[in-house]
Parts: C-alpha cells; sequence; structure tokens
C-alpha cells in the first residue's frame, strides 16, 4: 500500500513493484467566500498496474479533490499546496503545463460521474473519442475516426460506423459511460481514475459499466482509481481501500481485510450501515450527525464529533495515520481496542 | 431545414402583415401632406386637384385598400418629392446601410469572439479586467456622443478623416463604422466572456484538458461552439438595431442610407417612400430573427435534430 521504492525512469517497465501511481502528503486549500479552507489534507496512497484501489468517502470529503488534483483538472478556486503525484517516476506537480498534457492521455486519464456533461454536446461522438490520438499520436482526422470506431466496437457500442457521427444527446446514459470510458482508455493509460462512474446510472446498468471496467483493466494492465461511496462496489471490485473522512485518510489497506475488521470507528459505522443487517421494524443504522464544515474542523480528531468512542485525548490531539506492519494503517488512538471488540 | 423554414416564414407573415398597417395609419398621423407641399396661397381647387391627383381625396378605408392591392405588387406609389418610384428609392439606398451594418457586425463579432474568449480564459486576470472595463465603456457610450466627437476630434481638429460623405477611399469608412461598432462591440464582447466562463468551466472541458488539449484547442476546438448560441442571439438583436440605428449615423455621416431615407421621407411627409422604407426595415428585421435561427440549428446539434424531418 505505502510503497515508497526509489521511483525509477525505468518505472513503466517494470510493472510489478514500482507504482504505477503514487500520492504522498497531498494538501490542497480551497479559496471560499469565508477565506482559505483545506479541502484535501496530507493525502497518500499508491497503486500498481492490474491493481484497483477504491477512494471511499461520503460527499465532500475531498475524494474527487484528490482525483482531479491527481489529473491536473483543479478548478481555479482550488489550489494544490503541498505534496507528490508520482508517475512513471517523476513527480507531475513540478511539472510545466506542456509536460503534465504529455501524461494526460497516455498515462493518466480520467472517467467523471455524468457522462451527459462530459461530452462535448456539439461534436459527434466518433470525434471526441478519436481526439487523444490526434493529439498525441499525431493521427489525421480519418485515421483517428477509424480509431474511434474501433474503441466503440470494443466498449460494446452498436453499431459504431453509423453511431460515431451522432452527438451525445442521442445516446442513453448507459451508451455515454461506455463512450467516456472509451475515450479514457484511448491510449491504454497506466492510470485510470473513475471518478463514481456509475452513480447517475441504474442498477443493471451499473452493473455492466463495472463488468466493462474490469474486462479493460485486465486486458490493458492499467491501475484503476475507483472513486466511490458505495460500498458494495468496494467490495466486489477494489485490491485496496483508503477511507477519506473530512478531507484526510483515515483508514487503508486490503479490502478485505479492511472490511472484516475495521480499525477505525468512521470505517466501522460505514460498514455497519449497510442495510443488509437490518432488522425489519428497528431504524437503520447510521453514523449520526454529518461531517464537519470545512472552514471547522476540529483542532483534534476529525471525527470526535461522531464518534462513539470519543474520549478527552480526541479532543486534544489528532491521531496520525499509523502503519501497523500488516499493510494496513488508522488513524485513530484506539484503533487496537476497535480490533479487539 | 426546409420545413422549419417555411414554418418560420408562416409564422412572420402575421406580424409583418400587422406592420404594414401600422405603417398607413401613424404616417397619416404626423399630419395632411396636402398643406406641407402646397403654398399658404394655394387656392381651395388647386388643393383639390392635388389631393385627387394622390389620391387623398378618397375615404380612409379606399386608400388602404389601394395601398395594400399596391404593395402586393410591390408598388408603393411615387414619392412626392422627387417623383421617382418610391420602390426604386428604396432599393437604391438600402444596399448603403446594410454595407455598412454588414461591415459592422462583421468586426464587432470576430472582434469580441477574441476578446471575450482571451478574457474568460482567465476571469479575474489584469486581461480580463480590461477587457471588462473597456467592454462597458463602450456598452455605455451613447452612439450620437461619440459621432460627434469624433467629427470634432477627427474630422475639425485634427482633419484626419472627412465628416461626411461616402465619395473617397477607406477613410470614409472609419468615423460611420467606428460609431456604430462601439456598442454592438462592448455588448458583445460581455456576452462572449460570460458564455465562455460557463462553458469553460463545463465538464467536456476539462474531458478536453484530461485528454491533453491545449488550451487554444480547449477554446477553440470545445468551448467556443458552445458559448456562441447566447452570442448568436444577442448578435441578432444588436444588427436588427444596427438597421435601425443607421438612422442616427447616416444623417450625421450623410450617407444615403435607409436610415436618411427615412427621415426625410417623415419630414417633407412622403407618405409612399416613407412606407416602402419601413416596410423593407421590417422585413429585414424579420430576415435577420429567421437567420439568427438558422445559425443556432447549425451550430448546435441538440436543436437542429429536435426538428421533425
Amino acid at each position: 500500500m505505502t510503497t515508497t521504492a526509489a521511483p525509477s525512469p525505468a518505472a513503466a517497465d517494470i510493472p510489478d513493484n514500482t507504482p504505477a501511481l503514487d500520492v504522498e502528503g497531498l494538501c490542497v486549500d480551497l479559496s471560499t467566500p469565508s477565506g482559505q479552507v483545506r479541502a484535501v489534507d496530507g493525502v497518500s496512497f499508491s497503486v500498481r498496474r492490474g491493481r484497483t484501489l477504491a477512494l471511499l468517502g461520503e460527499s465532500g470529503c475531498g475524494k474527487s479533490m484528490t482525483a482531479l488534483s491527481v489529473v491536473g483538472l483543479l478548478d481555479p478556486a482550488a489550489e494544490v499546496t503541498g505534496g507528490a503525484v508520482r508517475v512513471r517516476g517523476s513527480d507531475t506537480l513540478r511539472m510545466s503545463p506542456a509536460e503534465r498534457r504529455k501524461l494526460a492521455g497516455p498515462v493518466l486519464s480520467i472517467v467523471f460521474q455524468d457522462a451527459l456533461t462530459a461530452l462535448n454536446p456539439v461534436q459527434p461522438v466518433g470525434r471526441q473519442i478519436g481526439e487523444p490520438f490526434r493529439i498525441h499520436r499525431g493521427l489525421s482526422r480519418r485515421q483517428a475516426h477509424e480509431k474511434a470506431i474501433e474503441l466503440m466496437t470494443r466498449v460494446g457500442i452498436p453499431e459504431p460506423r453509423q453511431r460515431a457521427r451522432s452527438y451525445p444527446h442521442q445516446f442513453s446514459g448507459g451508451m455515454r459511460q461506455r463512450l467516456l470510458i472509451a475515450m479514457a482508455v484511448a491510449l491504454d493509460p497506466d492510470v485510470l481514475i473513475a471518478d463514481e462512474p456509475t452513480t447517475a446510472l441504474d442498477v443493471t446498468v451499473q452493473a455492466q459499466i463495472m463488468r466493462l471496467l474490469r474486462d479493460l483493466q485486465d486486458e490493458r494492465e492499467m491501475a484503476l482509481v475507483l472513486i466511490t461511496h458505495d460500498l458494495a462496489v468496494v467490495a466486489q471490485r477494489a485490491d485496496d481501500v483508503v477511507v477519506m473522512y473530512a478531507g484526510t485518510v483515515v483508514e487503508n489497506g486490503p479490502v478485505r481485510e479492511v472490511f472484516a475488521a475495521p480499525r477505525h470507528p468512521y470505517t466501522r459505522g460505514l460498514l455497519d450501515s449497510v442495510p443488509e443487517h437490518a432488522v425489519r421494524g428497528r431504524p437503520l443504522p447510521a453514523v449520526p450527525g454529518s461531517p464537519p464544515e470545512l472552514s471547522a474542523v476540529p483542532a483534534g480528531c476529525v471525527f470526535q464529533d461522531r464518534c462513539p468512542l470519543v474520549r478527552e485525548r480526541c479532543v486534544q490531539e489528532r491521531p496520525t495515520l499509523r502503519a501497523s506492519g500488516d499493510g494496513r494503517s488508522a488513524a485513530c488512538h484506539f484503533s487496537e481496542e476497535l480490533a479487539r471488540a | 431545414m426546409i420545413p422549419f423554414l417555411r414554418k418560420r416564414m408562416i409564422s412572420s407573415a402575421i406580424p409583418l402583415f400587422c406592420v404594414v398597417l401600422g405603417v398607413f395609419f401613424l404616417a397619416r398621423m404626423t399630419g395632411n401632406p396636402v398643406d406641407l407641399y402646397l403654398p399658404l396661397s394655394a387656392t381651395a381647387e388647386q388643393r383639390a386637384e392635388f389631393s385627387a391627383a394622390q389620391g387623398f381625396d378618397l375615404s380612409i378605408p379606399a386608400q388602404l385598400w389601394n395601398y395594400l392591392v399596391d404593395a402586393a405588387h410591390l408598388d408603393f406609389g411615387t414619392s412626392l418629392r422627387t417623383g421617382q418610384p418610391a420602390t426604386e428609392m428604396v432599393l437604391d439606398a438600402f444596399p448603403v446601410t446594410l454595407q455598412l451594418a454588414g461591415v459592422t457586425m462583421l468586426l464587432a463579432i470576430t472582434g469580441a469572439l477574441l476578446v471575450g474568449s482571451l478574457a474568460a480564459y482567465r476571469p479575474n486576470s489584469l486581461v480580463d479586467r480590461i477587457a471588462s472595463l473597456l467592454s462597458m465603456t463602450a456598452a455605455s457610450i451613447p452612439d450620437f456622443w461619440f459621432a460627434i466627437m469624433g467629427v470634432l476630434v477627427f474630422g475639425v481638429s485634427l482633419g484626419w478623416l472627412p465628416t461626411s460623405g461616402t465619395l473617397g477611399g477607406p477613410e470614409i469608412w472609419v468615423l460611420p463604422v467606428a460609431t456604430l461598432l462601439i456598442r454592438p462591440f462592448g455588448v458583445l464582447v460581455q456576452v462572449v466572456r460570460g458564455s465562455m466562463v460557463t462553458a469553460l468551466s463545463a465538464p467536456y472541458v476539462k474531458i478536453a484538458r484530461s485528454k491533453g488539449a491545449t488550451p487554444r484547442r480547449v477554446i477553440f476546438g470545445h468551448a467556443l461552439r458552445n458559448a456562441v448560441t447566447p452570442v448568436l442571439t444577442v448578435a441578432g438583436d444588436l444588427a436588427v438595431g444596427l438597421v435601425n440605428g443607421a438612422v442616427i449615423v447616416e444623417t450625421i455621416f450623410g450617407w444615403p442610407g435607409i436610415g436618411k431615407l427615412m427621415i426625410d421621407s417623415i419630414l417633407q411627409r412622403d407618405f409612399a417612400v416613407l412606407q416602402a422604407a419601413v416596410l423593407l426595415t421590417a422585413v429585414t428585421i424579420f430576415a435577420l430573427n429567421i437567420l439568427v435561427d438558422v445559425c443556432h440549428a447549425l451550430t448546435d446539434p441538440r436543436v437542429r435534430l429536435a426538428v421533425p424531418a
């Protein structure tokens, strides 16, 4: 999980031990009308090729902001103030805009949640899907169009040759998500970031899209960063999980182990709120309260206001993310206690 | 596209007919042409003879009927001032106005797209602030004031530019076009900036950037075409304003366009010419509106493909 092996320039050729994406101590500040707030506070994770990492957390916990910083697409109001984002051995945060553009597509790629607004409404979809080839490979319009048709076939668009000339509004939600995925994997990126790729879709389509992502990941050996608030998706699809709360990582580790025995009360609360364990006639269990405003994150533990185990120490001192030697970490003073319970 | 055009033309016919009627009645409310054309000493017989010759002795409904029948034949009568057919005079003057308005709109739209896009690329940057301040000023300056100051400074004091007339080289265009240009340019820069800011923050622009697109490709390849819809609507309105607003500029700079013709006809109670001029202007405005709709359909497939084939 927290591999910090010395990055070498040949990293791309050695997929085994060097992570495809290594984020370390990422901090993002956001300008709001009430001043600067820290939206992402020291987030670290890494993922190797062929593996899937889930960034799990509720809305506003900073998971999307983290993803956008990695691909360099933050809004002007947000600014990366610290940390490193390493791909192929170099820190993208120290690169010029032109250098970063060279990575955008062939190395790092992203799929968004809302595929209708993520596709340009006034361009035929074939042109948009072929665009990465025009930008990075210098292909002609016609060659790029052929590539787009190949990709559309691969992601399961029926009659791709005719449909390549259609516009985004002429496709269903599921088909649009497929188009977006086709565009993202066009240049075989090392890392694909999927920001809630199935949230806007109905359940049967969600399953199809997740299967498509897995197949593409397997055949292209991509590292997949899956951003979601869906515990079931994490359990089924991810190898490792990073649980985020109020801009910080509260727990991480292999999904199977984290979900079997969480070491942070927030992870525990999330897992307990899955309705599978619900009893008829009894209110569904939930984590009480809501996350702190980013402008009013408490000085001690970020989770203290909602934590069932809160003590004096939690109010005074913020727990750091401590590795426990078994590939897992948790940011709780009392995680051993939680593990025993 | 063809059924769409036919529908638009049919739905324009009724308001156009109302314009035809309105012109007829409003013109007659400005005064009696007989009083204006004949000297005070004219006898009653002379007055009656003049009225009969021009058809002014008939009842108002009869005059209206004659006018409508003739108008249907594109015959708007002859000018009281010159004796020329009104249609001919109007068709002579119209291209002058059209040229002036066309050149102005072309410059305003291209200029505004460039300046507005640059300003929108980095909101609140220095470029943006300067562009916003200048466009706000431009949009607020009254055109007649600008025209008069232009004549005073460049025509009279510096003597660089001719103050009126249409004879001469390209320099005769400078003051009239600048006067017409300043407001539409200011307004359009603001509209372009606003819709570009919206377009540039759209998810599809993020996706374009995630593909490694350069800023130029992002602006001109992705954002601009999405941003033009509101720009077209406003540009259409401004173009209508130009065809109308030509009255002031043509009067000040002595351009023999439709605006000047209209003002002269009103002052001289030259009904035939006035009616023809107003009607042609109205048709132009309807045509401009249809043109804007066609442009919308061309730039936005959601509009184009929504029209049932």
